[in-house]
């Protein structure tokens, strides 16, 4: 079987050890079966079993392994190696505190997303069966119910980089409008009303990273501009 | 030592379906509850369930819950205990009903209600004709239906601990369980957990074989801890090889794509699965479908440069089919086998996907063992998903029955836990010194071992032995070799070292503790497997071959009947299968064929 080397650089920082953050250049042998980052990065923790990262199902549905892959954020389990400019530079996803190496404090993130109430709301008594929903209404919630909460498309916002306590960040505002385009939901004034602020989310400034990086094809943007465009509409 | 100690009325060790399901009940009775996840509630397993969810809504045509246990006997090969089984199918609809109220996205039909599709072993009047009974968020129902579980439980405000691992059960010596010992990763402390109920809904332990479906997080965290607690293990030589695993990567292509009129073909483009199941054909049981599949690539009929796997045709389907139904399949198709669907047929081969054994309960979900020659509740203790055998899957599980499973006995085990907790008027029971030292001494021999075994060389042998003495089609003399073979990983995994001492996040030694669980596991399948002399189900071996007595090589006579593996010396012990279901008369054993 053909192997190759391939040279990674990896941000390392351990508080209990480290002073400061620093860059560790470490080369790692890949043969045909390692198609993926995350491949290399198992293969990387053989060899030095304090390297430290979060990863689970390698198949790009539980949001785990979001790293900043040479200057882009992605999922280790979705990257293609072969595709990788060596040295691989690797770091933690940008803006938020790092606990250790690549992984990050997610606190900030999951608040905003619990801020937008990611919950059905309908007070009415519940129905023996299924509230009904029109094959057409649920197409609406395509390309929104995917989010996996990886954090790739907030942690490459430069508004949440800059107010990552006041803007929801376009994961957060992605499900706000996951509950406001369902027709099983009864809150839509409420949830405009909670978005409704200098803040929230009218700092988004479409720079659209969101959607260059979203692992899933996924497009933040244009819910936002859908949340946007209700706000305008009920003030008419 | 000591070690700070909190206290709750119930600790939820997991949080994927089953403790996601487990945690609403209990806040939403109003109990002080803590779930325990060593992921964020999102990232558990249960996220990469894909085809859906078995209920006999009926929403596309007659189906029927008596139908729906029917199939699910037939399928578990008679092992399964007929009186959970009745309790599971008959409470479907109302779970399912429940979670679409929650906010689930399932797909709907043009009334309105939700879509159903055809699927494995899911048949119409008592294995008469496939009926649409899964009821499916497009190819992605796990990861809505764990979406909706947890944004339900933001909503109940349950109390979850993030990224802390569970280490031991706490039983004292009158047998009683009293909560679980845990490590929080970010600062590596350990924190004893008190509770008048434990639930465990830790998952499966898949990650013991090499070429699996499952995530680096299935571990078999809870049947690790139940075992070296004195708690036996159930029926754990039964593991399903999921027919359609990508070809190298291992990833899972949902049984949902056969649903949706796909085709199994080999190198000769031959629909062999006419040839073993005339009736069903590709909609045949998973076990059923796998080792027809091995059959075809052991007699060389394989696709490939290697002729080692078979060829899973959607070509056919209308591309706008794909694009609704299936559209995270033709994503793990282009990301995992190079191919998309809608153009070439996917490799696919049998892939290590479900454990039907795991901790024993009844079919309310209270964990149950040996006691005095007969079965008893452990108090305190309780066990839903895919961790705990109740049983109802017995010798393979149907597809849609693992999602069904969870919301069923979550629940039940949420309801059991409160039920009992309110009933006793007792305080809590003190914490034995002795569980929590077991705890300490475990991680101080991981901190102190010198020239350890390598944790990953160790990992990839124990994966290597379960894949080759203990797969599809299994070997008297592979399983007896395949024994000794494990109880020297075994040996090694006692003595591994990890080079990374640090308290932060400390993922080397999460690991080393994660193998302690899988080895369990490991040892318990294979002892298991060796020691059934007859196949039935996904456990099927050579010397014991279909003839007019055993049909299919099942021995009733013999083995109708369920094992328990105890850790201390790995003794096994068996007990009857409960024929008796609730309400209904018993389904009656026949030669299963589809």
């Amino acid at each position: 079987m053909t192997t190759r080397t391939m040279q990674f650089k990896i941000y390392r920082y351990d508080p209990e050890r480290d002073e400061k953050p620093y860059m560790q250049d470490i080369s790692v042998e890949v043969n045909a079966t390692d198609r993926k980052l995350l491949d290399a990065l198992v293969k990387l923790k053989a060899k030095d079993d304090s390297i430290s990262f979060r990863r689970s199902c390698r198949e790009g549905v539980c949001g785990s392994d979001a790293v900043n892959i040479n200057g882009r954020n992605g999922l280790a389990c979705l990257t293609d190696l072969k595709d990788l400019k060596e040295p691989v530079v690797l770091r933690p996803l940008p803006g938020l505190p790092v606990i250790r190496d690549l992984i990050v404090d997610m606190t900030q993130f999951f608040t905003q997303y619990h801020s937008i109430k990611p919950y059905l709301i309908n007070n009415d008594p519940p129905p023996e069966t299924e509230r009904l929903q029109t094959p057409e209404d649920r197409e609406e919630l395509n390309g929104v119910y995917e989010c996996i909460l990886c954090a790739c498309c907030s942690t490459a916002c430069p508004t949440f980089w800059w107010n990552p306590d006041k803007f929801v960040g376009p994961a957060g505002l992605l499900q706000a409008y996951r509950f406001i385009a369902d027709t099983r939901d009864q809150a839509i004034n409420e949830r405009l009303d909670n978005l409704e602020d200098p803040y929230r989310l009218f700092r988004c400034h479409t720079i659209m990273n969101c959607v260059d990086v979203c692992p899933k094809g996924l497009n933040p943007t244009r819910a936002i501009g859908k949340i946007k465009d209700l706000m305008v509409s009920r003030i008419v | 030592m000591k070690i700070t100690q909190r206290t709750f009325d119930a600790v939820i060790v997991g949080a994927g379906g089953a403790g996601l399901r487990a945690a609403l009940q209990l806040s939403e009775s109003g109990l002080r509850t803590a779930v325990l996840t060593k992921v964020f509630p999102t990232r558990s397993h249960t996220v990469a369930a894909q085809g859906g969810v078995a209920a006999s809504l009926g929403n596309s045509e007659e189906d029927h819950w008596h139908w729906h246990m029917y199939d699910t006997v037939k399928g578990s090969d008679w092992l399964g205990d007929q009186d959970a089984i009745e309790f599971m199918c008959r409470k479907a609809n109302e779970v399912v009903i429940e979670l679409e109220h929650y906010g689930m996205p399932f797909d709907r039909t043009d009334a309105g209600k939700i879509y159903q599709r055809p699927f494995g072993g899911h048949m119409s009047n008592f294995g008469e004709k496939p009926v649409r009974r899964s009821c499916a968020a497009a190819d992605r129902t796990g990861h809505a239906m764990l979406h909706a579980l947890y944004q339900r439980n933001v909503r109940a405000n349950t109390q979850f601990f993030v990224e802390w691992m569970a280490l031991d059960l706490i039983r004292d010596a009158e047998g009683e369980v009293l909560g679980v010992t845990a490590l929080e990763m970010e600062t590596g402390e350990i924190v004893a957990f008190q509770a008048k109920a434990t639930i465990f809904a830790t998952g499966g332990a898949g990650r013991i074989y090499h070429s699996s479906t499952n995530a680096f997080i299935n571990t078999g965290d809870g049947p690790g801890m139940a075992a070296r607690a004195g708690i036996p293990l159930e029926d754990m030589e039964f593991w399903q090889f999921h027919p359609t695993g990508v070809a190298g990567a291992g990833v899972l292509i949902t049984e949902g794509v056969r649903g949706e009129g796909g085709i199994l073909r080999n190198s000769a483009g031959e629909r062999f699965m006419e040839r073993y199941a005339p009736n069903a054909k590709d909609l045949a049981s998973r076990d059923v479908v796998s080792r027809a599949m091995v059959t075809e690539i052991n007699e060389g009929r394989g696709c490939g440069p290697h002729k080692d796997f078979v060829l899973l045709d959607i070509t056919h389907l209308d591309p706008k089919v794909i694009m609704q139904r299936l559209p995270g399949i033709r994503e793990i198709s282009i990301q995992f086998a190079n191919v998309d669907p809608i153009k070439e047929p996917i490799p696919v081969v049998p892939t290590c996907h479900y454990q039907m054994g795991g901790i024993p309960t009844n079919y309310v979900a209270q964990v149950v063992a040996p006691s005095g020659g007969k079965d008893a509740i452990v108090p305190g203790f309780y066990a839903a998903g895919e961790c705990a055998c109740a049983s109802v899957h017995g010798a393979n599980r149907l597809g849609t029955n693992s999602l069904l499973d969870l919301l069923v006995f979550g629940k039940s085990a949420g309801e059991s836990a409160a039920e009992d907790v309110k009933k006793s008027a007792k305080a809590h029971k003190p914490v034995p010194q002795e569980a929590i030292e077991r705890t300490l001494s475990r991680l101080d021999r991981l901190e102190t071992q010198k020239d350890g075994a390598d944790v990953r060389e160790t990992l990839l042998a124990m994966q290597r032995t379960m894949q080759n003495h203990c797969g599809v089609f299994r070997f008297a003399d592979k399983l007896k070799e395949g024994v000794a073979r494990i109880l020297d990983v075994q040996r090694d995994a006692q003595r591994i070292g990890i080079k990374d001492k640090s308290k932060v996040f400390n993922t080397a030694r999460a690991e080393a503790l994660e193998l302690d669980n899988l080895i369990e596991v490991a040892v318990a399948t294979m002892v298991s497997a060796e020691a059934r002399k007859e196949s039935r189900g996904a456990h099927v071996r050579d010397d014991a071959p279909d003839t007019p007595e055993n049909p299919n090589g099942r021995d009733d006579k013999n083995w109708l009947k369920h094992t328990l593996w105890f850790k201390d010396g790995n003794r096994l012990d068996y007990k009857p299968v409960q024929l008796n279901p609730l309400t209904v008369g018993t389904i009656e054993l026949k030669k299963r064929a589809y």
